[in-house]
């Protein structure tokens, strides 16, 4: 037997559902239909009145799920798409993130983000959210690139008194599979050596873990080690984990599937050559995708994002320096 | 909340209606002359940031927080003083927060009208407008959900808000999940400077509440009698689980957006129009035509609130300021996931 990465997500629902009742999700389609990618499929049956259609309205779900906090329950909000969440921006940055430092109140929301592209899905349906959440003080940005990540690290996102922006990448809903539910996780907050190396680290997050495995294993036929390391949540960041890394190789290469200007991969780099100048023995170097929107057709798409071969020539470029 | 900033009224051979008149003028009147003291204190330079008033929406304000009662969910904004008193914040909040106490709910980590208890039903209002109306639907649906019922929720806002695709979903989202919302919208003819000419083109605001799915009510804002019943009967209607109220005010703001701001701009015509008056002017004339009360009852209640508010200030005064040195500067209550920048 094997679980999708999609069906860990509706697993950790479910027993999230099933093991606090405070917890009830909101979002659009999510009820008898099951969410737009089947995230909640049967979660309304089993849970009668605790999985909720919205109306399309992402700003009032949002408050909706703060006032709910507020009152002590613990609401898991579905946004169709990443790239919908904008709507309720203001919600997320200026109402939740800042309710417990102004007013000592908790405010443990979780907010699905179905992220990332997909084939065909366009400038508006394909947007890495990460980056521009993470500026903000007072919330947590997780974004899980395995199976058993996916259904631990919602379930931590649950568990926490603080929103969570949980960046759950579209490529992998059905793609990735995993042999079974993991019994423990490494704690919110840590990094995960994905593959050891010695020779150039690659700090990658979401799906680009993958795409740096695929590369990993396609140098090693050439005689390099990669290292790889899952940041899993990108704030907190695991600057530790990084460093410690990038001690033992000396090369570093973030990659991002995030628009190139500011963002996740920036934030790794300057981290490193703030605090870790020294331990490099080249240039630190990042890879996003293009700075355009995030184009509809494969054959553009393909080359918009970063993918195993560009990561693979940006990696054979920084072994040779 | 509970918490009387005034001594009980003396119980004698009042109806109801006039024991609430009389309560709610009383807190009308202390939160005139608390908003007076802030806008002297901002003009003598010892306030930071704004200064927002409710001069001329007293009336209106003190129904709304009089119509709730304790387990209720209050959402203020910007010119809400006399409802926070009639719902039971304490003079001591508003004091700290304008003049940035330590001890304030907000420990100057926020000012002015952006307080609150959240836990306690009184939402710290965020600037965005529109913005805290989901979040009573929220408050309001965790309710139904964990099987509390006969509490209420209502949040105030000006005609400007009415213009946000928040107030729009947040209204929307109470009529689909009928959940027991009161909506009242001041109408003071101004969002800052912007005319209402300039912000919708509808006949009436209470027009919206048909296409929401609201019960709708319209009053005049300056008249406390009016203001009383029409909140009054909206919230009991929420409460008696008929769906959410949509109320609209007529006034007239008889202030500037803030204390910064001269209100230039406001044409001399409309400040004599009859829907301009002075509410608290209006129900002392009608305290006295009732022979509720007379100058010398009136005098004495002036001065308990202005002692009230000046030894809630002397008090205020001696209290510390936040210290950035001591400032904890964690913004999640999950330390262990804050990120330590120096």
């Amino acid at each position: 037997m094997s679980i999708t990465y999609l069906e860990a997500i509706r697993e950790a629902q479910a027993r999230a559902l099933n093991d606090d009742p405070r917890v009830f999700i909101y979002g659009q389609d999510v009820g008898a239909f099951g969410g737009a990618f089947k995230a909640t499929k049967n979660l309304a049956a089993r849970f009668p009145g605790r999985v909720l259609d919205a109306p399309i309205s992402e700003d009032a779900m949002a408050g909706l799920a703060v006032g709910a906090a507020i009152e002590g329950m613990r609401p898991i909000i579905e946004m169709q798409f990443a790239d919908f969440s904008t709507v309720a921006f203001n919600q997320i940055i200026n109402q939740a993130a800042t309710l417990f430092w102004r007013t000592n109140v908790p405010c443990p929301i979780t907010v699905r983000l179905p992220c990332g592209g997909t084939s065909g899905g366009g400038p508006f349906h394909s947007q890495m959210m990460e980056a521009i959440y993470a500026h903000y003080p007072g919330l947590v940005v997780m974004t899980p690139a395995t199976v058993e990540d996916a259904y631990s690290m919602l379930l931590e996102a649950v568990a926490i008194d603080d929103p969570v922006i949980f960046c759950e990448h579209k490529l992998l809903y059905n793609h990735l599979k995993a042999e079974k539910l993991p019994t423990e996780a490494l704690p919110v907050g840590k990094a995960r050596i994905a593959r050891e190396g010695r020779d150039l680290t690659i700090v990658a997050y979401s799906a680009m873990v993958q795409e740096a495995l695929i590369v990993a294993d396609e140098l090693a036929t050439e005689g390099w080690e990669i290292e790889v390391v899952d940041l899993r949540s990108v704030k907190p960041l695991d600057t530790d984990t990084v460093m410690a890394s990038v001690a033992r190789t000396g090369r570093l290469l973030c990659v991002g599937e995030a628009f190139p200007w500011g963002g996740v991969t920036a934030e790794v780099i300057a981290r490193v050559a703030c605090e870790g100048f020294g331990l490099l023995d080249v240039p630190p170097q990042r890879l996003n995708a293009k700075d355009t929107p995030v184009p509809y057709h494969p054959n553009l798409w393909a080359a918009h994002r970063p993918t195993a071969p560009r990561i693979a020539a940006a990696a054979r470029k920084l072994l040779r320096l | 909340m509970v918490h009387s900033p005034l001594k009980p009224e003396p119980v004698g051979d009042v109806s109801p209606m006039q024991e609430l008149y009389l309560r709610a003028y009383r807190l009308m009147l202390l939160a005139r002359v608390l908003d007076d003291k802030f806008a002297s204190l901002y003009r003598a330079g010892k306030i930071h940031g704004g200064v927002f008033l409710g001069r001329g929406q007293e009336a209106l304000s003190v129904a709304c927080g009089l119509a709730l009662r304790e387990g209720d969910v209050f959402a203020p904004l910007i010119r809400d003083q006399a409802g926070r008193l009639a719902f039971g914040e304490p003079i001591l909040d508003a004091v700290r927060t304008y003049l940035g106490s330590a001890l304030g709910p907000m420990r100057g980590r926020d000012g002015n009208v952006h307080r609150g208890h959240p836990k306690q039903g009184l939402l710290a209002m965020i600037s965005h407008l529109g913005a805290m109306i989901s979040v009573v639907n929220g408050a309001l649906l965790a309710r139904r959900m964990k099987g509390i019922a006969g509490t209420v929720g209502l949040a105030c806002c000006g005609d400007g808000a009415t213009s946000t695709g928040a107030f729009h979903e947040a209204l929307n989202q109470a009529a689909v999940e009928k959940l027991p919302l009161v909506m009242v919208v001041a109408n003071n003819q101004f969002a800052y400077s912007t005319p209402t000419a300039r912000q919708f083109a509808c006949d009436s605001l209470l027009d919206r509440a048909a296409g929401y799915g609201f019960h709708g009510s319209e009053v005049d804002g300056t008249d406390l009698s009016a203001c009383l019943t029409t909140l009054t009967a909206a919230a009991d209607r929420a409460r008696a689980g008929r769906g959410p109220q949509l109320v609209v005010a007529r006034l007239l703001r008889l202030c500037g957006h803030g204390e910064h701001d001269d209100a230039h701009y406001v044409d001399a015509k409309l400040k004599h129009l009859p829907a301009s008056r002075d509410c608290l002017k209006a129900s002392e004339d009608f305290l006295r035509a009732q022979e509720w009360a007379d100058a010398p009852t009136l005098a004495a209640w002036r001065a308990e609130v202005v002692q009230k508010v000046e030894e809630t200030l002397a008090k205020v005064h001696r209290e510390p300021a936040p210290d950035p040195f001591k400032e904890n500067w964690y913004a999640l209550s999950a330390r262990h996931l804050c990120e330590g920048y120096e």
